[in-house]
């Protein structure tokens, strides 16, 4: 199994605090690597440190890629991309012109075909189509995360950073989004999947890491993690309503 | 007041209007890319006319020790942020982009323009002048500043104007000066008499609108300019350098301000301060216009001009005030009007 994304004793900081501490983690080939945990357990912190938008220590490599430097734009033109929490669409844009820019770092490319993409997310997203012209700002939530997710595709990502992708969305748009990842995966796409639906993520990752304070507390197999009591207690057991409960009541503490 | 009199007001009007419109359409252009009010885009205007009025005098004008001042600045903050890096690509860019265009630039500037050389060619030196001080002027000012808030960017940019001015009374001295225009037989259209200086400019400022406005409209480069307006991490995300956007509508704006100086060099006497209002006049031509929308900034810019033509018949001391006056209703409207303001940010 080759890695494509390794860090070891990665450290993310803002001032004083520490929102990733000493974290070691890989990210294989052809692979779903899930990141599950409670909220301010420094998984954004966690994705948006590796994509080069905040600083960090420690040692991050792409061992595929060994000559990619340490910018955000550098990850892009390696085929790097990250679907952020906060999706960051261009809101008074068109979905059509949200999902050209998508492949703005692309268009260098030999044989690059701007059509050819377009088509393709359309085809895994029909509603995208429809709202070709509609602005960004205008879409419902699932809708946005649509956008979010083809903005993305449009680059043919090599590595895709997926970060609570269910976030905000109703259980129906949730099934549909995991359907695309699950698709994705069977495609050969590598996805690291940050979720807090532990349920949802452990079922169609490879290999899952439990990130809790800003460390890895556990991680192995997929499988493996999702039949561990001390996962199935803290996230897996319990109603629905408990779990929702949890999160809401963690909703203040930093992402 | 007779009709004709009234016709040849309005004509003044949409000629300095021309102008106004293209200044609109930067400030309007550069605040959604960047967040910067850049008061100094007059100041850029008033230094092409003096570039211009330098050559014809057969002088060196101080724009070049200006060129060379500001790229040197420009190289070593970039240097300094290459080379403990050890980009490379990086270093042999910024020594092209600060170092060997600038100096190409000046060498020219200093050498290859005699006297005697064409209008035309004189015009093109001095464009090129003053559109690298653009980009310069956001590598030294703004591009450290890029992620604070429009009231620090707000600051810099007057303090970067305060900055000019005072280089520029050093530079080119206190006189005024008025340019050579493009010369030529005054003709007519529809009975009303039209100098070729007048057509120039009303071309001139068309050409370069429509040119803006499908940049923006239709090209990918140009969309990928105004998402970084729209959404910063967005853009950097799908690889949008916010730097190069940066670096890219100072340069527009350096090349609007060039065009724009050579426009009113010939109509009216511009001194090494003249800039601050003509971007003021600009600026409510932007206002009047909502700040947002290519085509209402012209337009508003275009009324700004006709008013004040119409204000130098009638008060000609009030001029400046009446003008500005405008600016009172439509913010009042702007205010009352339901409709939540967009300023082109969300």
């Amino acid at each position: 199994m080759t890695a494509l994304l390794e860090i070891e004793r990665f450290t993310v900081r803002y001032d004083r605090l520490v929102a990733v501490n000493d974290v070691s983690l890989q990210a294989n080939a052809g692979e779903v690597t899930a990141v599950i945990g409670p909220n301010g357990a420094g998984k954004t912190s966690l994705v948006n440190a590796v994509m080069g938008l905040v600083p960090f220590e420690g040692r991050l490599a792409f061992p595929a890629w060994p000559q990619v430097a340490h910018s955000t734009e550098a990850r892009v033109r390696a085929r790097i991309s990250l679907v952020p929490e906060t999706r960051d669409l261009f809101g008074p844009m068109t979905v059509f012109d949200n999902l050209r820019l998508g492949a703005f770092a692309a268009r260098g490319e030999r044989d690059f075909d701007m059509a050819a993409r377009l088509d393709e997310t359309f085809r895994l997203f029909p509603r995208l189509a429809e709202r070709r012209d509609q602005r960004a700002d205008t879409l419902s939530g699932g809708e946005r995360q649509m956008l979010a997710l083809g903005r993305a595709l449009m680059l043919r990502p090599r590595f895709l950073m997926l970060d609570e992708p269910s976030l905000g969305l109703a259980p129906l748009i949730v099934a549909e989004v995991f359907r695309v990842i699950a698709r994705l995966r069977d495609q050969g796409v590598s996805i690291l999947l940050i979720e807090q639906n532990a349920r949802a993520a452990l079922r169609l990752s490879d290999r899952a890491y439990v990130l809790e304070n800003g460390a890895v507390r556990l991680h192995g197999k997929a499988s493996d993690i999702a039949a561990d009591p001390r996962v199935i207690e803290a996230y897996l057991g319990g109603s629905v309503a408990l779990a929702s409960d949890r999160r809401e009541r963690q909703s203040g503490r930093v992402g | 007041m007779t009709a004709d009199v009234a016709l040849i007001l309005l004509q003044d009007g949409i000629v300095s209007g021309a102008v106004y419109v293209l200044l609109a359409t930067v400030l309007v252009l550069i605040f959604s890319v960047t967040r910067v009010i850049f008061v100094p885009q007059g100041d850029l205007i008033a230094f092409t006319a003096l570039t211009l009025s330098a050559f014809e005098t057969g002088n060196v004008p101080g724009t070049v020790w200006l060129l060379m001042f500001g790229a040197t600045a420009a190289m070593l903050l970039e240097l300094r942020q290459a080379v403990p890096q050890r980009d490379r690509a990086r270093i042999l860019r910024s020594l092209l982009r600060f170092g060997a265009l600038p100096a190409l630039i000046a060498i020219v500037a200093v050498f290859l323009v005699p006297k005697t050389a064409p209008l035309l060619w004189k015009m093109t030196v001095s464009c090129a002048l003053v559109a690298c001080l653009g980009p310069l002027i956001y590598r030294i000012v703004f591009q450290p500043l890029a992620a604070s808030s429009p009231l620090v960017l707000l600051i810099a940019a007057i303090a970067t104007h305060l900055g000019l001015n005072s280089v520029g009374l050093h530079l080119f001295g206190a006189e005024g000066v008025r340019t050579e225009g493009f010369s030529g037989q005054p003709f007519s259209i529809f009975g009303i008499i039209v100098t070729q200086q007048a057509a120039g400019v009303l071309a001139s400022s068309v050409i370069a609108v429509v040119g803006l406005y499908l940049f923006f409209r239709l090209s990918l480069r140009g969309r990928a300019l105004l998402a970084t307006a729209y959404n910063r991490r967005g853009a950097e995300l799908v690889g949008i350098s916010t730097e190069t956007a940066g670096r890219t509508v100072f340069f527009v704006a350096g090349l609007a301000a060039a065009v724009s100086g050579l426009l009113i060099g010939p109509t009216t006497t511009l001194y090494y301060d003249s800039g601050f209002i003509l971007g003021l006049k600009g600026f409510v031509g932007a206002i009047v216009g909502g700040m947002a929308v290519y085509p209402l900034a012209a337009a508003g810019a275009l009324l700004v001009g006709t008013v004040e033509a119409f204000a130098s018949f009638w008060a000609s001391a009030y001029r400046d005030v009446i003008v500005f006056l405008l600016i009172i209703p439509v913010l009042f409207w702007r205010s009352v009007s339901s409709v939540p303001a967009e300023d082109g940010l969300e």
